[in-house]
């Protein structure tokens, strides 16, 4: 009778509420940048109507991007900040492997995710290392594609927050640059939600601390022995 | 050569009224974006100031910003040149030769020092110790750093003075260099290949007007014509907020003149004033002809790609593929990866709970049922 033996655990608050919403308020809104973007990149010709002022789809398509992307943004800096001043789940610290211990750990994960072995002692609660370097790139994509995407922005807007990427134009050698760049990077995007996602599920699976709901109630469960 | 006569007295001398003058200051005006608040200002200067003596040098180039300049409509090219500015040496327009030739660049250097305008047309080799371009015995770098000298202002007339244009399209053989980046004094890049005429005889008629270089952007372009995308001040714009495109050349979307924004056109990423001026005297310009902007003012605009797509092609892989298909393919290969890893997992599942398990403590006492 294997289902009667249990373990004890106990209740620990990983994700405070600001690190869920930022969580779900970038999945929103990265989800709608890469379909809008790849649209705005490759759009197809829908016509509903015979004239150009009947329909206004493909503008609504871009305000919907541009919307997304100014979401995105702040979204980006509150995380920032909660990074200063929020738990030590979410401290910056997390992302940035500067401790021996988190190399060790990232190695660790490695083997368990890619030739599978069996998990070794105890991993972080919050974000593994090798999950927090990995975020810290992908927040240096994000922070690329805000700069290449506002740079992209900038002449056809005269509000100041786009203003200040002027100079990005000029550096990358023209738009067309920028928008090479700014598309390419599109396809991180699409390549980390579905590792992400994979390996979310199998980390819930092997490491049976409810991993995936964490970011729905912000529990998750450590072992009391 | 005539001497440092006024524009005004030019005129007067060719026989032209009061009016007639007036009439040709209030083209020059609008063509140089002055209002009417500046307007006295403009015929001060046409009236009082010595017309400017112009050094025109040619180096690697195909001699189309010239020919983009003689078709000027407004103020009526033959008039810029050879009445209003004091044009004193250019290879392709000059009709001395020769010594004569480089005579008559050395008297202006040195009868007008800090006074005369320096123009440039084309890119200056610099691999091989420039030995790609020489006139009379000295590099395309030797005579430009010596006219730049005393120059009141220097011009880059084109794409291949401004950015290289094709001569610095990849492998460069000659090491063509744009003017801003040999000399260190502020240089107005006049890109585009070429040019529009009647921006080229604006930014002259700004300098003769207001004595000063007109007010560049952050790429040394003049504001007044650089600043906006071809896309933003294009006729077609309609349809492309419409989402209405071109899907190949001679489709009915084609007929009906819809964006050829799918067929590559180079519209929104390129700064220039094509759609707003027009070229030959306001007739068309290429996207209202049907065929889409290349680009020609933007920085190495040759390796932008195949120029009939959208995307660029992308490096180390063949013509046709794209970001998008690398990024395809990757991604493909994650969610391939991803399910793999998801079938070995569950191999290995049946132990797994089975050592999570052993490794649990038996449900104690006081918890019971409902488990």
């Amino acid at each position: 009778m294997p289902n009667t033996t249990t373990s004890s655990y106990q209740r620990v608050y990983v994700w405070e509420f600001p690190v869920r919403l930022y969580h779900w308020v970038n999945a929103i809104t990265v989800t709608i940048l890469i379909v809008t973007g790849y649209i705005i990149g490759n759009p197809t010709t829908i016509t509903y109507g015979n004239e150009a002022y009947q329909q206004y789809w493909f503008g609504t398509i871009r305000f919907l991007h541009f919307l997304s992307a100014f979401i995105f943004f702040f979204n980006f800096l509150v995380r920032i900040y909660w990074g200063f001043v929020g738990n030590k789940f979410a401290r910056w610290n997390n992302f940035i492997p500067l401790k021996k211990e988190q190399w060790r750990e990232m190695i660790e994960i490695l083997k368990v995710d890619i030739l599978q072995t069996k998990m070794r002692g105890r991993i972080s609660l919050g974000h593994n290392a090798l999950a927090g370097l990995i975020y810290f790139l992908s927040f240096m994509v994000f922070l690329f594609q805000c700069i290449t995407g506002f740079a992209m922005y900038s002449s056809m807007s005269s509000s100041p927050l786009p203003r200040l990427f002027n100079w990005v134009v000029p550096l990358m050698g023209g738009d067309f640059a920028v928008r090479q760049w700014h598309h390419m990077f599109m396809w991180f995007f699409v390549v980390f939600i579905i590792i992400h996602v994979y390996l979310v599920f199998y980390h819930d699976y092997v490491e049976g601390r409810g991993t995936t709901s964490s970011m729905v109630g912000g529990w998750k469960f450590t072992r009391k022995d | 050569m005539a001497e440092n006569l006024t524009i005004w007295q030019t005129m007067q001398a060719k026989g032209h009224s009061r009016r007639e003058f007036l009439k040709f200051c209030s083209f020059a005006a609008v063509l140089a974006g002055i209002g009417s608040a500046g307007f006295p200002r403009l015929v001060r200067a046409f009236e009082k100031e010595p017309r400017p003596p112009v050094i025109w040098l040619h180096f690697q180039e195909c001699t189309c910003c010239s020919e983009s300049f003689i078709r000027s409509s407004h103020p009526i090219v033959a008039d810029v040149i050879f009445d209003y500015l004091s044009l004193d040496y250019t290879e392709t327009l000059q009709a001395a030769a020769g010594f004569q030739a480089e005579q008559c660049m050395e008297d202006t250097m040195k009868k007008y020092v800090g006074k005369y305008i320096l123009l440039v047309e084309g890119s200056i080799p610099m691999n091989d110790d420039g030995i790609y371009c020489t006139i009379a015995g000295k590099t395309a770098e030797q005579i430009l750093s010596e006219t730049a000298e005393n120059a009141a202002a220097v011009i880059a007339w084109g794409s291949c003075a401004s950015n290289g244009c094709i001569q610095s399209a990849q492998p460069n053989p000659t090491g063509a260099t744009p003017v801003h980046e040999i000399l260190s004094k502020p240089v107005i890049n006049v890109p585009g290949c070429p040019p529009i005429a009647e921006v080229m005889t604006a930014v002259v008629t700004h300098i003769l007007v207001f004595g000063k270089i007109p007010e560049l952007d952050s790429q040394g372009r003049p504001r007044e014509f650089y600043s906006r995308r071809v896309h933003d001040t294009c006729y077609r714009r309609p349809t492309y907020d419409a989402g209405l495109f071109v899907e190949s050349w001679d489709d009915e979307n084609a007929r009906k003149g819809f964006c050829l924004y799918k067929m590559g056109c180079r519209g929104p990423v390129t700064y220039n004033a094509c759609a707003v001026t027009r070229w030959n005297e306001g007739t068309s310009y290429p996207i209202q002809s049907g065929h889409g902007c290349l680009g020609c003012s933007e920085n190495g605009f040759w390796d932008n790609g195949p120029f009939y797509q959208h995307l660029a092609s992308f490096p180390g892989f063949g013509i046709e593929t794209t970001a998008d298909t690398i990024g395809t393919v990757i991604g493909v290969a994650a969610a391939v990866g991803v399910a793999a890893h998801a079938v070995t997992t569950n191999i290995r599942k049946r132990k797994l709970i089975a050592e999570e398990i052993e490794n649990s403590v038996p449900e104690s006492g006081d918890k019971k049922g409902g488990e």
